[in-house]
């Protein structure tokens, strides 16, 4: 539960609490629509202030038009995907779903710390150890009482707007969120194990509103790894997420996302990450499941000499589409960014980067890397991208480039002249073109780890 | 039974390359190649191990009986042939463990499966043998490896793989002298009454490890003559000029 103490005075960021309660006026749907379209249940148990955001995010849904094919942020976009009137939001699911949903959530052999969540409410947790709580070091579900947390949320919980896109879909989160993942890390404290957490969806037309944020004080470090997986592959459902990672001064976090949904899962998630003077993020995604997958990263380098590494890497076969839009955000001199998103694409499936390097007047000596690479393995797959530069600063370095192209012939000649048969070459080349994106991690295990749940992709793929 | 390479005509797009070559190699005998840059002799070896982009215009090449021109290389390879490249490809991001995994999980039957712990011991004991270390088994398949360390690596893969007939391209070429002393050991050490082999090199010092039982002379194409390996000694003292076939104006 998010921090009751705000309810008799109501927080300086929400200057005008709406009327809440008997005399609220019922949003009308617009005609014929349901589903998504429909207000969000009222959440009784949560604080008063945090009731007045939801409702205000409803009012803003309502008001924001839906995307537009004209519209730049989703150029490309299939928009027919995103039909919101098909899915409701999720229920509990009962507790046998919920045990055996936990048992299948296998992460490392060593954690710091583990929550599942299903549709939204956690069914199992590892709970930190004392000496990291007594460090200070808060991993918990926000369903719990935060209280003792309170300035950190309400300074940091969707305190970044959406700017990639997803305006509607970003308050359409606001309006529903229940839950979600809450990591808090002292000054100068180091959780040197991962956090995991995983996240299901379970149930025919569920919709899921997964929440993270991660708050890593000045000097701190932390790693965590969300798992994104689904209870049944064949159910429809959405995913409408938002992750807000705040890297203090000087300190480092890790944040890795496995995205294994259902392949009936439409599924947007928007990313921002805020970092501070000296701090470091590196942040992957992989990107293996969903019919439609959107990922919005907004990388701000708010400080002096703060650095963002921001990788991903993309599964696409079948019918898939992966929309992928990237802004990095120089505001601090001496920051660096560098963006590396590596896609293969089978059958008919798509991708879309579009992503944009701003250096802001003062963010001189910035160095700002991207690149995209797309490895074809079919006529019939379709790679858009739109690389961006908005430079308006001295003395700066940027590269950006996006690159198409076939598995190379002479790589495949070589593992088939090993015996290997030539889809398995194929399917061996495509999986190291991949890998190589894990390895910049610097951290084996993980590496390890993203690198089984690729290989699983494959195999699900492979031709018998 | 042998590698038996018939007539042999191979062009790359419009080019003829190689023209007219003949040659057996009996399972147990080493046959060295020598010849002049741009000769042909990789064109024949990639050709042999079904390179897609060589064309054989006519003549046949047989393993063991068996017509294996219109097989994929694939199939050459898990058939016995083996070779190993001029210049071994780079793999990125695939690990040298997996790769080598992967050709001899290729020679097991329908839903036979790899002794993990087994492959890895054999993995070792070969690395050993070439001193090769560890932590390449980890490394992306001859990514940053050295010229010397990606021909060790090519001997690696056809100890693990044992091919019956083996064409080794210039696989002394950027070896040191302790490399090329360690590479010929572990070609040796798999010579015998199962193993034909190839060897393609410019220089008499790798025959002096690897002693061959024939020497062939190949200029534009073609065996231009055959010997023992005293043969490689004469070309090491007077070079190819001697084979060369005189222009027809010459001869007239
Ligand atoms: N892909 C290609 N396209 C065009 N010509 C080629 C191609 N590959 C080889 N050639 C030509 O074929 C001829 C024979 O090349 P090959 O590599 O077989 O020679 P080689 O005898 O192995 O030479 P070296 O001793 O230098 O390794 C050369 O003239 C070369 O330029
Ligand atoms: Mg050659």
């Amino acid at each position: 539960m998010i921090p009751s103490a705000a309810v008799s005075e109501p927080p300086v960021d929400s200057p005008e609490p709406l009327a809440l309660g008997e005399d609220a006026p019922e949003p009308t749907p617009p005609a014929g629509k349901g589903g998504l379209f429909l207000p969000p249940p009222v959440q009784k148990d949560q604080p008063t202030w945090f009731q007045e955001r939801q409702w205000k995010a409803w009012e803003k849904f309502e008001s924001l038009p839906l995307p537009h094919r004209k519209d730049s942020a989703w150029r490309y976009t299939t928009l027919g995907k995103l039909d919101i009137s098909r899915y409701t939001p999720a229920a509990a699911v009962d507790s046998s779903a919920a045990e055996a949903l936990a048992a299948r959530s296998l992460g490392g052999p060593e954690v710091a710390g583990r929550l599942v969540t299903v549709n939204d409410r956690v069914v199992q947790r590892t709970p930190l150890s004392d000496e990291l709580r007594a460090k200070g070091v808060v991993f918990a579900p926000m369903g719990d009482d935060l209280s003792a947390q309170r300035e950190t949320l309400l300074r940091h919980f969707m305190a970044n707007e959406s700017v990639l896109g997803s305006q509607k879909f970003f308050a359409l989160h606001q309006a529903h969120v229940r839950g979600g993942t809450f990591i808090y890390v002292p000054k100068g404290v180091h959780v040197e194990l991962p956090l995991e957490s995983f996240h299901w969806i379970a149930g025919e037309g569920a919709a899921i509103f997964p929440h993270t944020l991660v708050v890593a004080e000045e000097g701190s470090q932390v790693t965590l790894i969300d798992y994104l997986d689904s209870a049944d592959r064949r159910q429809n459902g959405f995913v409408c997420g938002v992750s807000d990672l705040y890297v203090g001064a000087g300190a480092k976090v890790t944040y890795l996302a496995a995205q294994n949904w259902g392949e009936e899962v439409v599924a947007l998630k928007m990313n921002t990450a805020h970092v501070a003077a000296g701090g470091h993020l590196t942040s992957l995604h992989v990107n293996l499941g969903a019919r439609y997958d959107r990922l919005e990263s907004h990388n701000l380098l708010a400080g002096a000499g703060a650095r963002s590494d921001m990788l991903s890497a993309t599964v696409a076969t079948a019918s898939q589409e992966f929309d992928q839009r990237t802004l990095q955000d120089h505001l601090a001199p001496d920051t660096g960014s560098d963006l590396l998103y590596k896609n293969s694409l089978s059958d008919k499936s798509k991708t879309i980067f579009s992503g944009l390097i701003k250096v802001a007047p003062g963010a001189h000596r910035t160095d700002a890397y991207q690149k995209v690479r797309n490895l074809l393995l079919s006529d019939d797959a379709e790679a858009d991208s739109m690389p961006g530069l908005e430079i308006l600063a001295d003395d700066v370095r940027c590269t950006h480039g996006a690159t198409s192209g076939f598995v190379d012939d002479a790589e495949l000649f070589y593992l088939q002249s090993r015996g290997i048969p030539r889809l398995l070459a194929q399917q061996l080349i495509t999986q190291g073109f991949l890998t190589e994106v894990l390895t910049r991690l610097d951290d084996p295990r993980a590496t390890a780890r993203l690198a089984d749940l690729l290989a699983a992709k494959f195999e699900r793929m492979k031709p018998r | 039974m042998s590698l038996k390479i018939d007539n042999l005509h191979v062009s790359i797009g419009e080019k003829p390359i190689v023209r007219g070559l003949t040659l057996e190699i009996q399972p147990g005998e080493v046959h060295a190649i020598m010849g002049v840059n741009g000769s042909g002799k990789s064109t024949l070896a990639k050709a042999i191990a079904g390179h897609p982009d060589y064309t054989i215009t006519s003549g046949t090449v047989t393993m063991d009986g068996e017509d294996i021109l219109g097989w994929e290389s694939d199939e050459r390879s898990r058939k016995g042939l083996f070779l190993a490249f001029q210049y071994p490809n780079e793999i990125p991001g695939v690990s040298n463990a997996n790769f080598i995994r992967a050709a001899v999980q290729a020679r097991l039957g329908e839903g036979e499966e790899l002794d993990a712990v087994e492959y890895y011991e054999r993995l070792y004991s070969k690395m050993d043998e070439l001193g090769i270390p560890r932590e390449f088994t980890a490394r992306s398949v001859n990514e940053g490896f050295s010229g010397g360390e990606k021909k060790r690596n090519e001997i690696l893969q056809m100890m693990m793989v044992t091919p019956k007939y083996g064409v080794m391209d210039e696989t002394d070429s950027g070896l040191d002298i302790d490399a090329l002393k360690v590479v010929a050991a572990g070609v040796n050490a798999q010579r015998g009454p199962n193993l034909g082999l190839l060897l393609i090199t410019h220089y008499q010092r790798l025959l002096n490890y690897i002693e061959p039982d024939f020497v062939h002379v190949m200029v534009d194409g073609h065996i231009v003559q055959s010997g023992g390996k005293e043969l490689a000694l004469q070309l090491e003292d007077k070079g190819y000029d001697q084979f060369r076939e005189p222009s027809p104006a010459l001869v007239s």
